[in-house]
């Protein structure tokens, strides 16, 4: 008898995303399925969703859901773990989201060292407005505000988000990982896994930033996108545990 | 005998899976469209699969289920 060995995460709906083909934000959505259904975390787990492409993350993840107002996911999150401090709560949020209109929430929860979780998917672009340049976006990268690439002098120089927090003495853990390979799809796992377990064990605020490929607005094939996210945006956005808190699962 | 399960109506034509497979049997299917318009991803030689399920580690869209 043959024993099913992969299928859908049980804290995840069984329906069709709206995402464009090949867009790397379906695998982090399962990651994160797979991490709640792992811990036992879904009946308890209160997300906070962004504005963007994974606005409907609250359509296909099995669990309670806020939408909060654009880049205050952190804001909405903190007040409800404050109020609610049995629940798990986590944040999920694009670059246009977090490292633009939402520098201030992100980086004063973290500094607050609150007890959440922040899942921040950077794809270096804006994806549902149309590909706009993003504070995220590499030199040199071309959008449709930055048709002839970015520059540094018109446009400055890209956010690292994850070296910007590590300055910062409240978080408990900070990751930096990708999904454009196997291999790398569960290295992702388990930070996410990890950072969900930092905040059961009560460690204070886990981010996991995932880099991740948007096709669509790069103007590229999934393949080629995956392979330019490893030669042009791992070398700006190194691949690396910032900080992990001893002894955590 | 280990077997990726495809469902072909979800499948985006995305490819992702097809790099993915190590031994090279996961292909997009030129020769037609699903429901939703796309090529979708089939296995050509189902003896080769070895359950691994790196293919429905990276496909975004959940159309992959493996058994071994």
């Amino acid at each position: 008898m043959a024993k099913i060995v992969f299928t859908r995460p049980k804290s995840m709906k069984d329906v069709v995303t709206h995402y464009c083909p090949g867009c790397h934000h379906g695998i982090i959505h399962r990651l994160v399925g797979e991490a709640l259904d792992e811990l036992e975390l879904a009946p308890k787990t209160i997300g906070v969703a962004p504005v963007g492409c994974s606005v409907f993350i609250y359509d296909y993840i099995d669990t309670d859901f806020i939408q909060a107002s654009h880049g205050r996911a952190p804001a909405v999150a903190t007040g409800v773990k404050r109020a609610l401090p049995d629940k798990f709560v986590f944040t999920y949020q694009g670059d246009g989201d977090l490292a633009a209109i939402g520098t201030a929430e992100i980086i004063h929860a973290a500094a607050r060292g609150e007890n959440i979780t922040v899942i921040f998917v950077n794809n270096a672009i804006y994806g549902m407005t149309g590909g706009q340049s993003a504070p995220t976006t590499l030199v040199g990268q071309s959008s449709t505000t930055t048709p002839k690439g970015r520059t540094s002098q018109n446009d400055g120089f890209p956010i690292q988000v994850c070296e910007m927090l590590n300055t910062l003495q409240g978080p408990s853990m900070i990751s930096r990982v990708a999904v454009q390979t196997p291999a790398q799809v569960i290295r992702a796992k388990k930070a996410i896994r990890r950072a969900f377990q930092c905040q059961v064990e009560g460690r204070g605020f886990s981010f996991v930033e995932v880099l991740s490929a948007c096709p669509t607005n790069w103007g590229m094939t999934p393949l080629d996108a995956g392979k330019w996210l490893e030669d042009e945006m791992i070398p700006y956005y190194p691949l690396k545990d910032f900080r992990v808190p001893e002894g955590v699962q | 005998m280990a077997r990726a399960i495809f469902q072909e109506d979800r499948c985006k034509g995305c490819g992702l899976c097809t790099a993915a497979c190590p031994t090279g049997i996961v292909v997009l299917d030129a020769s037609r469209l699903n429901s939703k318009g796309f090529q979708p991803a089939i296995v050509t030689d189902k003896e080769k699969c070895n359950g691994c399920a790196l293919c429905a580690r990276m496909c975004p869209d959940l159309v992959i289920q493996v058994e071994r």
